[in-house]
């Protein structure tokens, strides 16, 4: 079967589970596919071997029940995976092999899955176009030399590229959302406190999640279904009534009220991105819901904030990065001069910029002016959402300003940079979830993907919105396979 | 608002990352570029509003206080650049 690849996870479940396929002969045709994409830089590293292996032990006893028997996946590199290299896309952590697992790579090891590698992010999560990972750049299936999104741009690339049937990423700011969109995927950020961050290298704790990524919103259903799970390792784990979400999956949205905010139409918004979004507004009206102009006022406070509150709990993760425990370790005349080269030589420049910012506003006598005030502007934030759902059950917005760009076009101009999240991170400072599906192109035929955002713990309802409007959409790819010789 | 470089020196010592001459210039001009994008949350009054500290509002759980973890020295000093079996080692601190 040349098509396996082509599959989605439910196909691929099913042929598993009815013996038309194995585990290796689905394992073997993700493994090739991805031999021969070397040119997409996806992955970090490789684990073809061992999976291999695994599958034919799967094959050997086939355990049929499980949700995902025998499939193959990689993950992004910012999951700890017990004995296979864990780098956060850093020269700091490049020999840094994991003593244990990450909370959410359990669950979906336990569910029958099998690890085919670690996907390529940009260093630390911190970047939207992945040029920031120590280990190059990640090209974007759908045309050379476009970004394929950040930070979770090697998921993206993998899914869309269709070296592996899904993925896991996570999403501080959009770093699934903005991919997804960029490379015409699936991508849900559950709502903070749905999946563990156990083993979860640490960005920002309090907007970080974990999240599927996936060919279409079913398949998406179904991982979330298996990473969500409540965890005691992980204090902020939400111990909440989880739906079975691919079972729970229906595209009846009659009668929903859907949220249109003013706010998102945003200046030199491109014309594209408004006629996608109305005519995602059309489509939800077609499958019967009802469209409600809302007004979320602080929303261009949210990148401001963003900007002060990530980078602040950031300077604090890393601080654990010192050459001492584990990581790269520079050589020092003494212990502080040994802390200083190791941090500057170990941390790519996006990522000592923004310890730096983070440094510079929990400073004494500059933290009420900056970090006090977003924790208060965040409030008013989360504030607009709270008024907002008294009156709607889910919001309808782009998920991106623009489509994806060229290689190096604002790699000098951070603020430029982060204007690509101006959409995504509000959702993230307000702990809700939020899906990016695809549905539309634009002129040049690159995707463009609109954001579903729902009341935290809603994950269901916003599945559901997304599977109604897949339907109508009915978009397809265009993956010309360029990157194969 | 303005960083100079002076403040870069200073953030550069409490961040514990040592920056050249040439990339603190760098980073003068590019922190100045998004502070000034940051400056745009002063256009609100937030006197009266409470910071949000919590995302959750949950409370914490609690756990009976067991040791989960038992024996796992070899593990913790695994990946460390540099250690003497038990311990981590670093460069003389005491002379």
């Amino acid at each position: 079967m040349s098509d396996i690849t082509k599959q989605s996870l439910i196909e691929l479940v099913e042929n598993i589970k009815n013996k038309k396929l194995s585990s290796m002969d689905v394992t073997k045709a993700f493994i090739e596919r991805s031999e021969k994409s070397k040119e997409l830089n996806a992955y970090i590293t490789e684990d073809f071997t061992s999976a291999l292996d695994k599958a034919k032990k799967f094959d050997q006893k086939p355990n049929l029940d499980l949700k995902l028997p025998g499939i193959p996946m990689a993950v992004k590199d910012l999951f700890c995976t017990k004995d296979i290299k864990t780098t956060a896309g850093s020269k700091i952590l490049n020999n840094f092999v994991p003593t244990y697992e990450s909370t959410v790579t359990e669950n979906i090891w336990k569910e029958g899955a099998i690890l085919l590698g670690k996907l390529n992010c940009d260093e630390f999560a911190m970047g939207s176009s992945n040029e920031t990972s120590f280990f190059g750049n990640v090209q974007n299936p759908i045309d050379k030399d476009l970004v394929p999104g950040g930070s979770s741009g090697g998921s993206a690339s993998a899914v869309s590229g269709q070296l592996t049937p899904i993925t896991i990423g996570t999403d501080t700011g959009g770093s699934i959302r903005q991919p997804a969109s960029f490379t015409g995927t699936v991508g849900l950020k559950p709502t903070y406190g749905s999946c563990s961050r156990y083993g979860i290298v640490a960005f920002a704790s309090s907007l970080d999640q974990a999240g599927p990524m996936a060919q279409n919103v079913k398949d998406c259903a179904l991982l979330q279904e298996v990473i969500s799970t409540y965890d005691s390792k992980d204090s902020t784990s939400i111990d909440f009534k989880r739906n079975q979400y691919s079972k729970e999956l229906t595209n009846n949205i009659k009668g929903k009220k859907i949220g249109i905010p003013k706010e998102y139409r945003v200046d030199g918004m491109p014309k594209e991105i408004e006629d996608l979004w109305q005519k995602g507004i059309q489509y939800v009206k077609d499958c019967g819901a009802e469209t409600i102009d809302i007004s979320l006022p602080h929303t261009s406070y949210a990148l401001p904030t963003y900007y002060i509150v990530a980078p602040a709990e950031a300077s604090s993760n890393l601080a654990r990065y010192d050459g001492v425990k584990y990581g790269f370790r520079a050589k020092g005349e003494n212990l502080i001069d040994m802390y200083e080269k190791t941090r500057s030589e170990g941390f790519g420049a996006e990522v000592q910029r923004r310890i730096m910012i983070g440094t510079y506003v929990l400073s004494s006598g500059y933290y009420d002016a900056y970090y006090l005030k977003a924790q208060k502007v965040r409030k008013l934030i989360k504030n607009d959402f709270d008024e907002a759902y008294k009156k709607v059950d889910a919001i309808l917005t782009p998920s991106t300003p623009s489509s994806a760009f060229k290689l190096g076009e604002k790699t000098n101009d951070p603020v430029s940079m982060y204007l690509n999240d101006i959409f995504t991170v509000p959702v993230n400072l307000a702990g809700l979830p939020g899906i990016s599906i695809p549905a539309g192109h634009d002129a040049k035929g690159y995707p463009l993907g609109l954001q579903i955002i729902g009341k935290a713990f809603d994950e269901q309802n916003i599945l559901n919105i997304a599977y109604a409007m897949e339907q109508k959409i009915n978009f397809k790819n265009k993956i010309t396979d360029w990157w194969i010789k | 608002m303005s960083i100079d470089l002076k403040t870069i020196k200073h953030i550069s010592k409490l961040s514990r990352i040592s920056v050249d001459e040439k990339r603190a210039k760098k980073l003068a001009g590019d922190l100045n570029s998004i502070f000034d994008f940051i400056e745009k949350l002063n256009e609100l009054k937030t006197d009266n509003v409470e910071p949000l500290t919590s995302i959750a509002e949950t409370t914490l759980k609690l756990r009976p206080d067991e040791v989960k973890s038992k024996n796992i020295r070899e593990q913790i000093v695994k990946n460390s650049p540099q250690d003497n079996e038990d311990y981590f080692v670093v460069p003389k601190v005491i002379e």
